[in-house]
């Protein structure tokens, strides 16, 4: 008896859970049919009005359960596109340009709507773009400013972090230049148009693309991107600085600052340039074709003298740098282990950066402080290279020596033999 | 009586030393055209001797474990006195051991030394083999270098492909999934007590077997003799044959000196443990033939697995080679041929692996 209710009640659970599978396919079915009638219009029409099924499914909003509707408004559970499109149930039809920012940040600038999708997105985009040139002049009238859809896209928008979206850092320069890049668009705005041109020739864009460093700098990171504007004359080295700190450090107290700022000299810019920024090179601070000094200064002057100097410590520096690696490197090929003054020569190559940064201060006294350090090292592994070969010498002397003795036992042992053998 | 004397009276009164020495005295060698390769396999165990004393005085510094193998090695080679000798000397001593014994092997092949009655004595040849390679893989890990370190990826990595004990093996060998600092405490184990010790043994036993039985006389020689008597020659063993084994291992000293000053062995960069592999690894040239081997087999054969077809192919390979003088008798003349057929073939094409091996990218 108590078997057959055993098998009763197996056979009870059994029918228990495939109802509750039906029930859970059925609403799985359900789902998947939920009526979005806006697309069955509008994947066939062109653009723009065209967005299919496929595009739309990429969209973030749409992974996030957003439908047309939730921008657009209307009815799509309606076949009948007047009753669909009528503005009775909501329908706002193509949004205008000016309204578009106010339309997304309905959603993005409220914390607690937007928490429930992304609770560490910021929700300040709308006040940031009110006070960005583009949102400034889009409500002076100017529709040909960026507005959100320009940047991040519409009906396809992925998060930044996708590589496809036109946001990700390796995609930015490209998403501004868009519009920055075209003269003909830009016609009337005065200003540059090579800047995108001038950024793919930069160690910055070297960094990011070719490197492939996502953190490094790209046009937002410099300009900002809701709140962009152009970093005024006097904060460029802050914008600089947020990376670059300790150069930043040794430029704040420098004479160079005030010099710069009674000039209303751009700070950074003044010697590395901006959006062509190349990678720096001692010869910056010679007097050839790359020198920025003479730019100001005058020959044979005081701070031509400090420049001189800088500049003789750095070469000294980079030189024995240099004769430390040949001779670590003789040593190396002769066979010799010099794998310690090897890893000392990254000692030497530190202080020769620091040097390098220390420049920024344009004292002599700070510069030499490690110019000092790196050439006790690099001379310390410039004397561990020839020791290592005046070693090989020594050994190679020995080497004669036990051959030689070697061969007298040779001779020895083979006279033996023959002695015994006659 | 000079001192000498005095001490050998005095010890063989008590050990009866004569008597032990009257055999060696008897014990004559062969002599003829082709007696230049019995020299091989003594310069191969005097390779063996330096290779136990440099490891002893090597032990004094080295020490095993990941934070500190690369670093002790280091310290021997540019602070300890001579320290770059010892282990210069050991590790060119541990690759032209490999290269006497492959090269002693073959010879004993081609002479046709392998038969009744020393199958005993080839059969703990191709151990003792086996185990030198076994030296060379366990100590080329020891310096935990990076070439090092992912050449015993590779090769433990092989080893776990043979089937049902394949993996048990490689964990056993790696002591866990990865090579880690675990590996090289143990690979060290391997190299300085358990190998020694087999080695040592079976070593013992080969050179018992080669007092009690001889040396052999290839076939043609022997042929000859048979032919015209008053043609053979004999030597005495002691002193000599070993007098010229002495000069043997005297030039092979010279020969060890000479490298190991003119090209010290190279330390390499310390492993790094998360670093990828460096393009184009490859293992140390005794292995090269098989690793190329296995490159070379297409990733699926038939619906057998490429690399574990070719790791079962080396090991019934390696049975067939262990085995080799049950397979010859002297009744049928084909199977000597074959044989030689065999060995043949398998030289060439041991070169030609290992040279392909190093040439390839």
């Amino acid at each position: 008896m108590a078997i057959l209710r055993n098998k009763f009640r197996q056979f009870g659970t059994a029918s228990a859970t495939a109802a509750l599978s039906l029930l859970v396919l059925a609403a799985a079915l359900s789902y998947g049919q939920t009526k979005n009638s806006c697309l069955d219009c509008h994947s066939v029409l062109p653009a723009p009005q065209g967005v299919t099924q496929e595009t739309f499914s990429q969209d973030i909003h749409a992974q996030k359960g957003l439908t047309c509707v939730s921008c657009h408004g209307g009815d799509a559970s309606s076949d009948d596109p007047d009753k669909a499109m009528s503005t009775k149930a909501g329908w706002k039809g193509k949004i205008d340009r000016k309204q578009i920012p106010q339309l997304c940040g309905s959603c993005h600038s409220n914390p607690v709507y937007m928490r429930q999708y992304n609770p560490s997105l910021r929700t300040d985009q709308l006040d940031q773009y009110h006070t960005s040139i583009h949102g400034k002049r889009l409500a002076a009238g100017d529709t040909k400013v960026a507005v959100c859809t320009d940047c991040h896209g519409v009906h396809n928008l992925r998060a930044p972090s996708d590589p496809r979206s036109s946001v990700n850092p390796v995609n930015v320069a490209s998403t501004c230049a868009h519009c920055h890049a075209d003269a003909a668009y830009m016609k009337g705005y005065g200003i540059p148009t090579d800047q995108f041109a001038q950024y793919n020739t930069s160690v910055h864009h070297e960094d990011l693309m070719v490197r492939g460093d996502l953190s490094a700098p790209t046009c937002t990171t410099c300009h900002g991107n809701h709140g962009a504007v152009p970093p005024g004359v006097d904060k460029v080295q802050n914008v600089c600085a947020t990376c670059h700190v300790f150069q930043a450090q040794m430029y704040d107290k420098s004479s160079h600052k005030a010099a710069f700022e009674a000039a209303s000299l751009p700070g950074c810019v003044v010697c590395h340039s901006n959006h062509a920024i190349t990678h720096p090179t001692d010869a910056k601070l010679g007097t050839g074709p790359e020198g920025v000094c003479m730019q100001c200064h005058t020959r044979g002057d005081n701070c031509d003298q400090a420049r001189a100097g800088l500049l003789s410590g750095l070469t000294q520096l980079d030189q024995a740098i240099k004769n430390a690696d040949q001779s670590l490197a003789v040593a190396e090929s002769a066979g010799m282990e010099v794998s310690a003054a090897r890893m000392e020569q990254n000692q030497a190559r530190d202080s020769l950066t620091k040097a390098r940064v220390a420049i920024h201060s344009f004292r002599k006294d700070l510069v030499d402080q490690d110019v000092q350090a790196g050439l006790k090292i690099a001379d310390k592994d410039l004397k561990a290279g020839q020791q290592a070969m005046v070693e090989r010498n020594r050994r190679r002397a020995g080497l004669g020596i036990s051959l030689l003795a070697i061969a007298m036992v040779l001779a020895g042992l083979w006279l033996y033999i023959r002695k015994i053998e006659r | 009586m000079t001192v000498l004397a005095k001490m050998r009276t005095w010890l063989d009164e008590r050990l009866e030393l004569d008597d032990l020495i009257a055999p060696l005295r008897k014990k004559t060698v062969p002599l003829h055209r082709l007696s230049y390769w019995y020299f091989l396999g003594g310069i191969t165990l005097f390779l063996f001797i330096i290779q136990v004393l440099t490891g002893i005085l090597l032990l004094l510094y080295y020490r095993p474990g990941a934070n500190q193998a690369f670093e002790s090695v280091q310290y021997i080679m540019t602070q300890v006195q001579f320290g770059w000798l010892i282990r210069s000397i050991h590790s060119w001593s541990a690759n032209l051991m490999i290269f006497t014994a492959f090269a002693h092997m073959f010879s004993v092949l081609f002479l046709k030394s392998y038969r009744k009655p020393r199958e005993l004595t080839w059969v703990t040849g191709v151990i003792l083999l086996v185990l030198v390679m076994g030296f060379g893989f366990s100590g080329y890990l020891l310096p935990w270098n990076t070439l090092a370190f992912f050449a015993t990826k590779v090769g433990t990595d092989i080893a776990g492909q043979v089937p049902i004990i394949g993996h048990p093996i490689m964990i056993f060998l790696r002591g866990g999934e990865e090579v880690t600092g675990a590996t090289l405490t143990r690979f060290f184990g391997f190299h300085v007590a358990v190998l020694p010790g087999l080695v040592t043994v079976l070593i013992l036993f080969h050179l018992l077997f080669v007092q009690r039985q001889g040396m052999s006389v290839p076939p043609k020689v022997e042929k000859e003799w048979n032919a015209n008597p008053s043609a053979k020659r004999e030597l005495k063993f002691f002193p000599n044959f070993v007098l010229r084994e002495l000069i043997a291992w005297y030039t092979g000293l010279g020969v060890l000196g000479a490298l190991a000053a003119l090209f010290p062995w190279n330390l390499g960069v310390k492993a790094d443990l998360f670093a990828s592999a460096p393009a184009g690894i490859k293992p140390e040239w005794y292995f090269l033939f098989m690793f190329q081997t296995l490159k070379l087999i297409p990733s699926k054969v038939w619906f057998v697995d490429g690399e574990v077809l070719g790791v079962l192919i080396f090991a019934l390979a390696g049975l067939v080679w262990l085995l080799l003088p049950f397979f010859e008798s002297d009744r049928v003349a084909r199977s000597k041929q074959w044989i030689t057929g065999l060995s043949v073939f398998a030289l060439a094409y041991v070169i030609a692996m290992s040279v392909y091996g190093y040439l390839a990218k």
